[in-house]
């Protein structure tokens, strides 16, 4: 696996400051973009397209809080597997059996049930803006000491935050159907 | 300023238009447009086969378009790098001639002659080649061109193969609106949010860029590669027949020739209304008239369902970049079909500001492409594109699902790698499919390419592992290689495009285009060495009458006729070779005569002057 810190010549860690990645990420890009290398031999200009292209994964990754968070735990040899959508967490059974059931009949054409659609939608983005504060203080700590008990605990609030995701996306599908 | 030819080492920035196509090039004082031989800067993307054989493009071929519309062919950008399927809607609106034998590639009939819609593109290209070579006096094999940022992968493979056909090493696709931020960054503005809305002849674009210090990174894309002003034309212009049905008691959608007429007066009709608050479609036709006004209300009214189908790409777009209307600092208006006002106050409504209109929505795009060739050439080196594949590319998996490499809007080049192992033992191949689109279902999206992973040694099921890297270039194109992780061997990747040109295919093309080639300079050059051998005639008989003339002896004045009488004789032939040694023979037989003259010319000259 390539190491994107690397590549973006900054230190492993969780907490980044996206102005200072992109920064980087341009001054980069001007050096080894494939535009900067036409007139030059065969092997320079392949050699280009893979370090531009290294370079572009790495700073999609990285200027993203969860994409980094991803990359870093399967870095460090976590199994960061599809979320199944039947392992609903526990806390949550209750609300997402109430959902389901409005999902249902708001796509049976029932429109009564869309103000508690619209209920959940908030909830659960309140419940994403929570989950996104519990990520930025697990980084902090992960930074201080690199514990791996705590990058179990960020792959627990990423599988949570994920299902919870794609419930406000199948929500909000829904509700305006495209 | 002199044109500095070393400057861009001749790479040229060619629009390759649904209706009109452009060439342009950049020296020390900035982008410009390389007009045509007739002026225009504009060159029709139209192309006609003239009875004698000959390939007609541009304007010429835009008459010929009203008088031989079996032998001519527009619009044709629709078709590129598209299967028969896909434009059945196309071709119940366009009248493209589709021969037989089009199931792989669609092949167009002009006359008694097939094409593909890269060969057709390719003679497009060539014209525009031809065009930058007659202003520069050198000839011209690299270009820059563009491309729409919707456009998918056989899309652009399909463009770049008419770049090679028509003789053109084609160094970088770019995206349309990405050209058109990259002349209106150059001219206007350094830093901020910009969003480009292009709606061209067939196709729509809609961009948001971020402008920082000479980098251009396209934040997201969207569009429609099937919306554009034809549409509009077409609507017209079923009215128009509709019309014309009812009023004469004659379907005149049946006669090639009368649409082609009505064609045009619709177009004239609706550039009109851009500026004025009524128009009217006029037609005479075998001794029949037809006028009908259209006002500007009834016109917004008609429109308004294509208009709107550009508001949801944008909106989409604008949500993709992660950006507010309120952060995006302008709007670029590009494309001919920008110039109609409901469009604009329809992307004002989006937007909330007032677009940008001041840039020639024609000619943006191909100054663009000529900042990127400079970019391409070295000389132009604090800006960057940094642009974004349009579509996602995934693979298909079990149950036709696709599994998602490189999402949409993924700065480019982007790779991916994945890992491949066999199911059942001893299996020495592997196939994967790879597809491009949004949906989840394989049959939703659109299928790119088959790859065999051939090779594999004949191991147990699953214990194979096969490391396959995806990778999309600046240009937006895929390629796949292929490791053994076990063996570190390499794997013959084998490509089958779904849709498009195979490499021989091309290749022969180019071959065929070459000889093509060959013989319209050979029609060319006998058509200047006429020019030639006119300007002589002309000029032998004017001294005929001239004192000198009658200064030759008998001899002398029988060897003129007779040399011009054997130009006379080759003057018909297709050899420019003949004619040129006959007009060397006049040259040879009047050098006495051109001398008298001259002397006396000296001597009268000497006359008049005083010493």
């Amino acid at each position: 696996m390539i190491d994107y810190y690397a590549v973006l010549g900054i230190p492993r860690g969780l907490n980044l400051s996206v102005d200072d990645v992109q920064q980087r990420y341009y001054a980069l890009s001007r050096e080894l973009h494939p535009d900067r290398f036409m007139q030059k031999p065969e092997a320079e200009r392949q050699r280009a397209l893979d370090m531009s292209s290294a370079l572009n994964d790495a700073y999609r990754t990285l200027k993203d809080p969860i994409k980094r968070a991803q990359y870093l735990l399967s870095l460090e040899g976590f199994d960061i597997g599809e979320q199944r959508s039947k392992d609903v967490p526990a806390e949550l059974l209750e609300e997402v059996f109430e959902l389901n059931m409005a999902l249902e009949e708001m796509r049976g054409g029932d429109d009564s049930a869309r103000p508690q659609l619209e209920a959940a939608e908030k909830n659960f983005g309140g419940m994403l803006a929570a989950s996104d504060q519990e990520l930025v203080a697990l980084f902090a700590k992960y930074d201080a000491g690199q514990s791996r008990d705590v990058l179990a605990q960020i792959r627990n609030v990423l599988n949570r935050r994920k299902y919870v995701q794609n419930l406000v996306s199948e929500v909000e599908k829904t509700l305006i159907p495209s | 300023m002199e044109i500095d030819f070393t400057a861009t080492g001749h790479i040229v920035g060619i629009d390759l238009g649904t209706t009109n196509s452009l060439v342009a090039f950049m020296d020390l004082t900035g982008p410009r447009i390389i007009p045509g031989a007739d002026g225009d800067k504009l060159v029709p993307s139209v192309v006609s086969i003239a009875p004698s054989g000959e390939v007609v493009v541009g304007n010429p071929a835009r008459e010929l378009l009203i008088t031989q519309p079996e032998r001519s062919v527009y619009s044709v950008k629709r078709l590129m790098g598209r299967g028969l399927a896909d434009v059945a809607e196309e071709l119940k609106l366009f009248p493209f001639h589709i021969a037989p034998g089009s199931e792989s590639v669609i092949q167009l009939q002009l006359g008694d002659r097939t094409f593909t819609p890269p060969e057709i593109s390719a003679l497009v290209l060539r014209q525009l080649k031809q065009n930058a070579e007659d202003y520069f006096g050198v000839p011209v094999d690299k270009a820059v061109i563009t491309v729409p940022a919707y456009f998918n992968d056989a899309q652009r493979q399909a463009t770049k193969d008419a770049g090679r056909i028509a003789g053109l090493e084609v160094l970088r696709l770019v995206n349309e609106p990405t050209a058109a931020a990259l002349a209106y960054g150059l001219d206007k503005r350094e830093n901020g949010i910009v969003a480009v809305y292009d709606l061209g002849g067939g196709t729509f674009d809609i961009s948001i860029l971020k402008l920082h210090d000479g980098i251009f990174e396209v934040l997201a894309t969207n569009g429609d590669t099937h919306l554009g002003g034809d549409d509009i034309d077409n609507l017209l212009l079923r009215i128009a027949l509709e019309d014309v049905a009812t009023e004469w008691g004659q379907d005149l959608s049946k006669d090639r020739e009368g649409v082609q007429r009505l064609r045009r007066a619709v177009i004239q009709a609706k550039e009109r209304l851009s500026f004025v608050p009524a128009a009217s479609i006029e037609l005479e036709y075998h001794g029949k008239k037809y006028q009908r006004e259209i006002n500007r209300e009834l016109f917004d009214k008609l429109i308004t369902p294509i208009v709107n189908r550009t508001l949801g790409p944008c909106r989409d777009c604008i949500k993709d970049a992660g950006v507010t209307v309120g952060q995006i600092d302008e709007v670029v208006m590009v494309g001919g079909s920008t110039r109609i006002p409901l469009v604009r106050s329809a992307v004002e409504n989006l937007f909330r500001s007032l677009p940008h209109t001041e840039l020639n929505p024609d000619e943006v795009v191909a100054l663009g492409a000529a900042v990127q060739a400079a970019i391409l050439s070295g000389t132009v080196d604090n800006k960057l594109l940094l642009d974004v594949t349009p579509l996602s590319l995934g693979i298909e998996t079990m149950g036709g699902v696709v599994s998602r490499l490189i999402h949409r809007n993924s700065t480019i080049p982007a790779s991916a790698t994945e890992n491949f192992t066999t199911g059942v033992d001893g299996q020495t191949n592997v196939l994967i499919h790879v597809v491009q689109g949004e949906r989840e279902l394989v049959k939703d999206n659109r299928s790119l390419a088959r790859f065999d992973l051939k090779g594999i040694d004949p191991v147990q099921a699953g214990m194979a592992r096969i490391e396959v890297r995806f990778l999309i270039d600046a240009n937006g194109i895929l390629s796949v290689t292929a490791r053994d992780q076990r063996t570190g061997k390499e794997h013959s990747v084998e490509v089958k495009p779904s849709y498009g040109l195979t490499d021989e295919q091309v290749e022969k093309m180019i071959q065929e285009s070459f000889e093509q080639a060959e013989q319209d300079f050979a029609a060319r050059q006998v058509r200047e060495q006429r020019v030639e051998a006119d300007a002589i005639l002309l000029a032998v008989e004017k001294a005929r009458r001239h004192d000198a003339y009658f200064e030759l002896s008998d001899e002398e004045r029988a060897a003129i006729d007779k040399s011009l009488n054997e130009l006379l004789l080759v003057y018909n032939s297709d050899d420019h070779h003949l004619i040129a040694a006959k007009i060397e023979q006049v040259n040879q037989a009047t050098m006495k005569l051109a001398e008298n003259m001259m002397n006396t010319a000296v001597r009268g000259a000497l006359k008049g002057t005083k010493i």
